[in-house]
């Protein structure tokens, strides 16, 4: 085996480094801070394996091209920040509603609006599970080191392949900025999954039928299989309707499509929880400061845990219960006014008291404040 | 007698094309009102793509929000009836993607020209090998009736009950501007010429567009006492003049006429074969 490769990788860089691992052959982005680090290494990147970069005239735009190259039979990928996100959600949606496979990397900043174009944030956590209008069920993951954009990223694109649907990655512009070494993947290191094709005859394939045995085969432009792909509601057959019986089937789909394979989509990091009886629980660079205020509770003899959610969407209500059926209190630290927190108190029984730490003055949650916040519960 | 028997069978030929690339599973009737000029177009597209001998499977048809963005459902070739005014990043998306495919638009003035117009004249500006079919109306038939960016001053629609007071946009001189390499303009009425355009449109190497004037007797028709659809055509037909005649005509003899034929051709490269240059070039390097 040849000796890992390391390198002192931008956060931002690492998403480009796992995006092309797990196949991504198709950019499509338009400038925008805390993200513009991942269209430009594309940009540089993508040429040297054959793959294609372009940038649009906005974010719609993006979104759009990504979707059109992935039906042309590309992975594709577009990066942005929360006025971009903002933006894309229009296509998103479309995304969504004609299963097809793409990632939207989201560095986040603060909002709303134009916000803090250089500050960190994590107040897109709700926009990525109810951007686009309509009904839907959304896969959200998120990494918080450099070595996990890497991973995550390749199991971004592997959800999507899977499950033919937009997968929105959740960085911030912390994560995204900071420098740290890392071993890069080598081949055949992790699992990459591409999307299955239907084998049936043109005649006989159904597009937008239910899953087959948890496969949604997926054809692309030119292997024969001329189809219509539409955001309008529509049949099996893909096309357009009004029909409640046709209606319900498709949107039932949208759900349980993710909804019945959630263990495939569940990712946790857990730390110290055996015997927690209090847990931080948290993702992106709030998890790292958490990590070190565990290690120091700990030495002070509190029992703590950390549990990070890399996959946030769909949420993990029973596993966090598991994890946590022995704690008294939880705390949820996050880089917002509150969203992360409301789903954790909808997951938990009453007994159980859940503990907010907010901060969205752009700054980072250090471990000296989630120490203090820990003091107060004590 | 004989005559009119060769006459029969060439209607017959000529609708038996139209037909063989219907979709097989798509239930008729079309959304589309009856006399409506986008069936005209849906017809002079089919002709022009069997003429030129593609295959149904290297053939996508994008479009976007409106009755003309109906047109992919229809037809037997691979589709993506898209977001309203966005067909054009798609399209972009399919055919940067697969360069071999042979990437057709189909638009109307509000979705490209308002909510789409970015898109527009970027796709130009790339120049981009992908052809526009631009079937303009001159207003919002699926929402009834609203003004577009083509609706013409002091014309009426639902959103100008008084007159409209904007100027409006000429799409071929845009197009033209931002860097399109092959414009055309003919009307439904001229459907040899608009066969021909269509044709030379998706043999053309870059970005092009043929804007067809088209009749919405619904909703501008009645609005503006332009009458049924027959007439509304018979209109264009009297308004339009050939480009080598215009050129000889003077400015005011122009106004309200629509000048028709291939108003702009240009040799310029072509972006995704620059792209593939880059590609080639910088390949396998560290």
């Amino acid at each position: 085996m040849a000796d890992t490769e390391r390198e002192l990788l931008g956060g931002n860089m690492a998403c480009v480094r796992g995006a092309i691992y797990a196949g991504m052959r198709f950019f499509a982005g338009y400038p925008i801070t805390p993200s513009t680090e991942v269209a430009e290494g594309c940009a540089l990147e993508l040429p040297k394996i054959g793959g294609k970069f372009i940038q649009m005239e906005d974010e719609i735009a993006s979104m759009g091209a990504i979707v059109g190259a992935s039906r042309a039979g590309l992975k594709a990928m577009t990066a942005t920040s929360g006025p971009g996100y903002s933006l894309m959600v229009e296509n998103i949606g479309y995304a969504y509603m004609t299963e097809t496979p793409c990632v939207v990397v989201n560095v986040q900043r603060g909002g709303p609006s134009t916000g803090l174009p250089t500050k960190v944030s994590q107040s897109d956590t709700m926009q990525a599970r109810w951007g686009p209008h309509g009904d839907y069920t959304a896969i959200a993951i998120a990494p918080s080191t450099v070595a996990e954009i890497i991973t995550e990223t390749i199991r971004a694109f592997n959800l999507a392949e899977r499950f033919r649907t937009p997968v929105t990655i959740l960085l911030d512009e912390s994560l995204a900025h900071m420098r740290e070494m890392v071993s890069l993947p080598r081949p055949g290191q992790y699992e990459v999954i591409n999307r299955v094709k239907p084998t049936c005859k043109p005649e006989n394939y159904v597009p937008f039928g239910p899953m087959d045995n948890g496969v949604n085969p997926m054809p692309t432009y030119g292997d024969g299989y001329r189809y219509y792909i539409t955001g309008l509601t529509h049949d099996a057959m893909g096309f357009p309707t009004n029909r409640s019986e046709e209606i319900v089937p498709k949107l039932d789909k949208l759900r349980r499509k993710i909804e019945n394979y959630k263990d495939e989509i569940f990712k946790l990091r857990v730390d110290k929880m055996d015997d927690a009886e209090i847990a931080f629980i948290s993702y992106g660079s709030v998890s790292r400061a958490v990590l070190l205020a565990v290690t120091l509770a700990r030495q002070a003899g509190v029992k703590v845990g950390s549990i990070q959610l890399q996959t946030i969407w769909p949420f993990p209500e029973v596993q966090l219960r598991d994890l946590c059926s022995r704690c008294s209190e939880v705390i949820v630290g996050e880089l917002n006014m509150g969203q992360l927190v409301h789903e954790v108190k909808r997951a938990f029984p009453s007994e159980i008291e859940i503990h907010s730490l907010l901060r969205y003055d752009g700054e980072i949650i250090t471990p000296t404040q989630l120490l203090g916040k820990l003091e107060e519960v004590l | 007698m004989m005559v009119t028997a060769i006459k029969e069978t060439a209607v017959k030929q000529k609708s038996d094309v139209v037909l063989q690339y219907l979709r097989p599973k798509k239930k008729f009737p079309h959304v589309w009102c009856s006399g409506c000029g986008n069936g005209i177009v849906m017809g002079s597209l089919i002709r022009a793509i069997d003429k030129l001998g593609l295959s149904r499977d290297e053939v996508v048809l994008v479009s976007g929000i409106g009755c003309t963005s109906r047109m992919p459902v229809y037809l037997d070739f691979n589709a993506l009836h898209t977001t309203h005014g966005r067909a054009i990043p798609f399209a972009t998306g399919v055919k940067f993607a697969n360069p071999k495919l042979k990437v057709i638009i189909i638009s109307g003035d509000g979705d490209a020209l308002a909510i789409g117009g970015n898109h527009l004249i970027h796709a130009c500006r790339r120049n981009i090998d992908i052809t526009v079919i631009l079937i303009n109306n001159y207003i919002y038939g699926m929402t009834g009736g609203q003004g577009s960016p083509t609706t013409p001053s002091k014309a009426f629609s639902t959103t100008t009950p008084y007159g409209n007071v904007e100027k409006h946009f000429e799409p071929c001189d845009l197009a033209k501007g931002a860097g399109a390499t092959f414009v055309a303009r003919t009307t439904v009425y001229h459907t040899p010429q608009l066969e021909k355009n269509i044709i030379s449109a998706i043999e053309h190497h870059g970005f092009s567009l043929v804007e067809v004037i088209s009749n919405c007797h619904t909703y501008f028709g009645r609005l503006n006492r332009q009458g049924h659809a027959m007439s509304m055509i018979r209109l264009f037909r009297e308004k339009s003049v050939m480009l080598g005649k215009a050129k000889k005509m003077a400015e005011d003899e122009l106004e309200d006429k629509i000048v028709i034929g291939v108003l702009h051709r240009a040799d310029k490269t072509e972006f995704c074969d620059e792209y593939q240059k880059v590609v080639d070039a910088h390949r396998g390097e560290k």
